[in-house]
């Protein structure tokens, strides 16, 4: 047990004796030359192994399936770009980007000042703090799933908490999932709840190395609390910010098993598809339609709408950072 | 327990300690403790509202309003769950416990071995292989390559196997990333320089050297790994059937099958979060200081 408890320092303690006699003797420069030349890439080859078979093929296969019309009778057929051509006609996909987005900056923008916030209040001396922090971060270990299948409750038409706490204040039960708006905003909202606090953490950790002498000087210079809020803290953590939104993007804009869940596990998102993200819509035209072509267009234009995300995301982090 | 908690609490103490953190700069003022304290709330309201409808029957459940005590009914609705024959729910927690330990444990050891080459090994085209292993980590490999993968495991007729749920999980570009960083912090390179001139070879010295040193960021490694894929679900969803699924596919089978009865429902999802809070219980403290370290170096 002792062992492991100083793992830290036992770094630094000498080899153990009972190495030092195995000397490469003159017999042993080739294995020597093997060990040292060879090691590494052995090392490394398990995972570009499976980078290669689960990585690298799939990828290059979507783009290859995306040129062929495939149909439920099994005849495939090349149609070059057609499937794109067809898909940038096709209101169901763009039903599914303009819900996919909407609902990442519904659920970004407000859980990225949240998340703000609360790191601020966290990053605090107090009591508890490690109670404190688990708290915050108890969404996480909760499956996406099961978030879902309570907030689907929680936002049920005739038997729902939210719509029970609304009539409080005089407002008609909400058919949360027959709208667009409001299914995008209980969505939202199930997003927000699991990934706050964990954002929340990831920007205390960015806070906790911003030196200390900055703060103390903008005291001596008379600056309030907020004003060091803003004009401290908020631009000195632009390297954590472009992490967590980076992460947020990817996460945001390939969202699956919420809007899922919150449709009883049927990929189609509504009646209308009202909150059919493009995910789902890459999961029903490859799975339920069968169209592997279609659906394989599909998953390249979803990275093609990452990288303009992240992009735009990026330039944005910088400028905030930037306006001291 | 105490071999994994010991190594963080060191690392927290240091991180505490070291002269730029301005951890603890100001008290808590009654606000903040408010805010957090709400925040908590919130944060525990959902899985307690789990307990209660999953104790109640679904009468009680619709009434309005809503009921916010736990009642006496969750063994009669846990028994429903196992009983039921569409869920297969034992199935279900059984091949999530297998598939979330054997890639835990594959990843973490993959990782390790390459974390080790790229952070304190020389080598021809090191520099670019660890670059396209950041690259890869920016792109959704999962929703990018869902239908040649699938075919693929049809033509290994391998779908509805939780062989063809496991392979894939085990490409993992951020457990390579996390251990590289790992290793450059916590194996000094004259440690190794030092076992190589004792003669040792590179195999030996990752396993005296690099893997005793490395072990509480394994942990890290191990304790994400096994959170995400014991709550993956979509590619579980496309490639095992209903009778062998996963515990988040037999939970959606319930809800696609009995939308109405939100006791069943909500026991099955209660059950399937029961690893998951163990899991963070257990090593709350080393979740959340690894979340810490790894931000801060990315």
């Amino acid at each position: 047990m002792s062992l492991h408890v100083d793992a830290g320092q036992r770094t630094r303690a000498p080899m153990p004796p009972s190495r030092r006699h195995v000397r490469p003797g003159p017999g042993r420069s080739f294995l020597t030359w093997l060990d040292l030349k060879a090691a590494p890439y052995l090392l490394v080859s398990p995972y570009y192994i499976l980078f290669l078979a689960f990585g690298l093929f799939p990828l290059g296969f979507t783009l290859y399936y995306s040129f062929f019309d495939y149909d439920l009778t099994g005849t495939v057929e090349w149609t070059g770009l057609g499937n794109y051509v067809a898909m940038l006609d096709d209101p169901a996909f763009w039903r599914a980007v303009v819900n996919t987005l909407a609902m990442f900056v519904i659920a970004t923008v407000p859980q990225m000042l949240l998340a703000l916030l609360l790191a601020n209040a966290l990053n605090r001396r107090m009591r508890g703090q490690l109670f404190v922090r688990l708290g915050v971060l108890l969404p996480l270990v909760t499956s996406v799933v099961a978030v879902a299948v309570v907030f689907t409750q929680l936002y049920g038409r005739d038997w729902g908490v939210v719509n029970w706490i609304l009539s409080w204040f005089g407002i008609d039960p909400i058919d949360w999932k027959a709208e667009r708006l409001p299914s995008w905003l209980a969505i939202a909202t199930m997003v927000d709840w699991r990934w706050t606090g964990y954002n929340a953490i990831i920007f205390l950790a960015g806070m906790q190395t911003i030196p200390k002498d900055l703060y103390e000087a903008a005291s001596i210079d008379g600056a309030s609390r907020r004003r060091q809020f803003w004009q401290i803290t908020v631009p000195m953590l632009r390297p954590t910010m472009i992490f967590v939104v980076l992460n947020s993007t990817i996460g945001g804009l390939t969202l699956f098993a919420e809007p899922t869940t919150f449709y009883n596990g049927n990929v189609h998102g509504g009646t209308t598809s009202q909150f059919q993200t493009v995910s789902m819509f890459i999961f029903e035209q490859g799975f339920r339609e069968f169209d592997y072509g279609y659906a394989s267009a599909a998953a390249w234009l979803l990275f093609l709408l990452i990288l303009i995300g992240s992009a735009i995301n990026f330039l944005l982090i910088r400028r905030i950072g930037g306006n001291k | 327990m105490t071999t994994l908690s010991a190594p963080a609490g060191t690392r927290r103490r240091r991180a505490k300690a070291s002269p730029g953190g301005a951890a603890g700069l100001w008290n808590a003022t009654p606000l903040t403790k408010l805010i957090l304290a709400v925040t908590i709330v919130i944060s525990a309201f959902p899985l307690y509202y789990m307990i209660v409808i999953a104790s109640r029957t679904n009468v009680e459940a619709t009434d309005m309003p809503p009921p916010f005590l736990p009642g006496g009914n969750l063994g009669e609705n846990v028994r429903r769950v196992l009983a039921n024959p569409d869920a297969h729910y034992l199935t279900g927690l059984t091949n999530s416990l297998i598939i979330a330990a054997t890639v835990t444990v594959s990843v973490v050891i993959i990782s390790t071995f390459a974390g080790f080459a790229f952070a304190r090994l020389k080598f021809r085209g090191g520099k670019v292989l660890l670059l396209l292993v950041l690259l890869t980590m920016m792109v959704p490999l999962q929703q990018m390559g869902i239908v040649p993968l699938y075919r693929l495991m049809v033509s290994l007729e391998w779908v509805g196997s939780i062989k063809a749920v496991i392979l894939p999980y085990l490409l993992n570009g951020f457990g390579v990333f996390l251990m590289t960083q790992y290793t450059q912090q916590a194996v000094p390179n004259e440690l190794v320089e030092a076992a190589r001139v004792d003669g040792a070879s590179t195999l030996r010295i990752w396993w005296n050297v690099v893997l005793p040193a490395v072990r509480p960021g394994m942990a890290v490694l191990g304790i994400n790994t096994f959170m995400l894929i014991w709550n993956d679900f979509m590619w579980p969803l496309i490639v095992l059937t209903p009778d062998n699924p996963t515990v988040q596919v037999a939970i959606n089978s319930l809800n696609a099958k009995y939308g109405t009865d939100y006791v069943l429902i909500f026991s099955g999802t209660l059950m399937s979060i029961l690893p998951l809070i163990i899991v963070f219980i257990a090593f709350g403290r080393q979740i959340i200081g690894g979340l810490m370290e790894g931000a801060v170096k990315a």
